[in-house]
């Protein structure tokens, strides 16, 4: 498809766009539909079809492998990284009312916590979508 | 900080294995796995002497009170359980680094470290968690990372052993999960606790039931009760030697435990033995498991396939002891969950250390090892016996609370067949004691004695077998406590 101009230009167009649509799912996620798995599907999505327009190598130099490997790791560490924080601030495993900026209204903090967490997911699941892309993709490209 | 033990049980293993992923660096991924080993068996321990001194121990997740939250819950029952996992998990993480480093991809063995340390949290998970849909949860995680440990293995042949594993696996956590979801239709909650006490008004509707058949079917397909083990001889067969010796010390345990909880405390022990007639249709499959898979095992020549073979004999002890719907019953199934891990554990490790020096555990490879591995031999011996239940051994522990188990219903039939299967077990441990011992050996004379890394360890397990088998008296106390919580329900 490399040849082709209007999937080309079109694809750079719409990029953008899918990546910023990822991003309000993640952060619109507690008052709609969405969150932080569907997210990083999207979020994938945007690089996939980079990948599939203008080839493998030219999104691996932007996205190395290494680094969404990284990402897999890094989610869950956040993810339970908040659990930790929370614990250290006093509260039980997760418990969200610690992370409240104004402790009269620890209430705020449910709102934060679940952000932090979807953040986590958000990652993650991105790293796993685009790794098993690369993997998929590349198989049999090293032997020939 | 004490506070929190329950949930540092999971959390620990879960933190280290993105960190283990994160490190390029093989021993430092290692050094860290055995650090979070350690560090949830003491956590395990001091739950277990909380819960022994104080009773039940609850921690809500994220301040949300159950039944609506999410609640850990530790009685006398998971804390046993959590031991025993987490014993195994220190004992063979050490063993892990030299094991590993000969059998799988130098670049691979950060990611492995982290897939071990996943399922690890995922089987304490499994134990420690009071809510139902956690359950599945936590079983997805240990079984995912334990199909990528099994696909690791050295021969091209531990890949479908691990596809096939994996298809098995996930028409069982499908069950389970499809029975979790029939419950919950039924009573709203998911809540160990709740749903004991909210099961009784309902137990006449069909839902319930059929419930019951799926969780049954979901928890037996993972515990690989006969005639449901197909996936298990392979996958062990082939996995990487330290990953045998975990997952088959571990992971048939905890589905087992899974078993106990579902049909035990949430059903209750009259359901499941007066409506239900658990007893009836797990005795026969358990006798079948005992004779059929002790006969296959004797025919085997591969030494891990046989193992493995006489692993899913041994479950059929374990369902047999549930099967007697008594204390002593139940007493001689926790026992053993601890004994067979003991042993299990002991014998794949000398596997192991075959493996590492000469590459292959077929049954004439092993000629004359007894001469030139002195020490490995030495350890299948020990443990052999104590599969066999030779006294002063874990083994002969576990096979007495059973045979009293089944004298106390008057089955004396039943004790005939366990005695007998003990006899088939000498069997076919002595034919690898032959071949170590009796047979001249072949092959090449430079043969040297495992690593002490690896033959330490597996000595550590090999003594824990001698030294429990000896002073049974504490372990039978705490899992006869055990089954006096699981026969009448949920504790204080």
């Amino acid at each position: 498809m490399r040849e082709e101009v209007v999937v080309r230009v079109g694809a750079k167009i719409l990029v953008p766009f899918i990546i910023m649509f990822a991003l309000y799912v993640h952060f619109h996620g507690d008052y709609s539909p969405g969150g932080g798995f569907q997210a990083g599907v999207i979020l994938a999505a945007a690089f996939v079809l980079l990948a599939l327009v203008y080839g493998l190598e030219a999104v691996q130099r932007v996205l190395p492998p290494w680094f969404t490997r990284m990402c897999a790791a890094l989610g869950v560490l956040i993810f339970a990284g908040v659990g930790v924080v929370t614990m250290l601030l006093g509260h039980n495993y997760l418990g969200y009312n610690a992370l409240a900026p104004d402790p009269t209204h620890p209430e705020h903090g449910q709102h934060y916590g679940i952000l932090l967490v979807e953040l986590g997911v958000l990652v993650t699941v991105f790293g796993v979508m685009v790794t098993v892309f690369y993997l998929f993709a590349g198989r049999g490209r090293e032997n020939s | 900080m004490s506070a929190h033990l329950p949930i540092l049980q999971v959390v620990v293993p879960l933190l280290a294995a993105p960190l283990c992923a994160f490190l390029r660096n093989a021993r430092a991924a290692a050094v860290i796995a055995v650090l979070a080993s350690w560090a949830t068996l003491a956590v395990a321990l001091s739950l277990l002497g909380d819960v022994m001194s104080a009773g039940v121990i609850s921690y809500e997740i994220g301040d949300w009170a159950p039944p609506l939250g999410i609640e850990y819950r530790v009685d006398i029952v998971n804390a046993w359980v959590l031991v025993i996992v987490s014993t195994i998990a220190s004992v063979v993480a050490p063993y892990m680094i030299t094991s590993v480093e000969d059998e799988v991809e130098r670049r691979r063995i950060p990611l492995f470290h982290a897939a071990y340390l996943l399922c690890l949290a995922g089987l304490l998970g499994i134990t420690i968690t009071g809510d139902v849909f956690n359950v599945f949860v936590f079983l997805e995680i240990s079984s995912l990372s334990a199909y990528a440990l099994i696909a690791m293995g050295t021969r091209r042949r531990a890949l479908t052993a691990a596809f096939r594993y994996l298809v098995m696996g996930t028409v069982g956590a499908t069950f389970i999960v499809i029975g979790i979801g029939l419950l919950y239709v039924m009573t709203g909650s998911l809540n160990m606790a709740d749903l004991a006490v909210l099961l009784p008004e309902v137990w006449d509707s069909r839902t319930v039931k059929v419930a019951y058949g799926f969780l049954g079917v979901g928890c037996c397909l993972k515990l690989a009760l006969f005639p449901l083990h197909l996936w298990l001889p392979n996958a062990y067969a082939f996995a990487p030697s330290a990953v045998t010796a975990f997952l088959a010390s571990t992971a048939t345990k905890v589905a087992v435990y899974m078993l106990l909880r579902f049909f035990l405390t949430i059903f209750g022990a009259p359901f499941s033995f007066g409506v239900m007639g658990l007893d009836r249709v797990l005795l026969p499959l358990a006798l079948a498991a005992v004779v059929t898979m002790s006969l296959v095992a004797i025919f085997q020549v591969d030494v891990k396939r046989l193992l493995a073979y006489s692993s899913v004999a041994q479950i059929g002890y374990m369902v047999l002891g549930l099967s007697f719907a008594s204390v002593t019953g139940l007493t001689a199934t926790l026992l053993h969950l601890f004994n067979h891990a003991l042993m299990k554990g002991a014998l794949f490790m000398a596997m192991g250390c075959v493996v590492y020096r000469i590459g292959s555990v077929h049954i004439d490879a092993m000629a004359g090892l007894g001469k030139r591995m002195p020490w490995t031999m030495a350890a299948f011996v020990v443990g052999g016996l104590s599969l066999v239940g030779v006294p002063l051994t874990v083994g002969f522990v576990s096979k007495w609370f059973l045979i009293l188990g089944a004298l106390e219903r008057g089955w004396w039939p039943v004790a005939v067949v366990v005695l007998l299967a003990s006899v088939l077990a000498l069997v076919y441990v002595w034919r690898v004691v032959e071949a170590a011992y009796f047979r001249p050996a072949g092959g090449d004379e430079g043969t040297r004695e495992a690593p002490w890394r690896l033959l330490v360890p597996t000595w550590v397990l090999v003594g824990a077998n001698l030294y429990f088998g000896i002073g049974a008296a504490r372990t039978a106390r705490v899992a006869e406590r055990a089954a006096e919580v699981l026969m009448t329900g949920v504790g204080p």
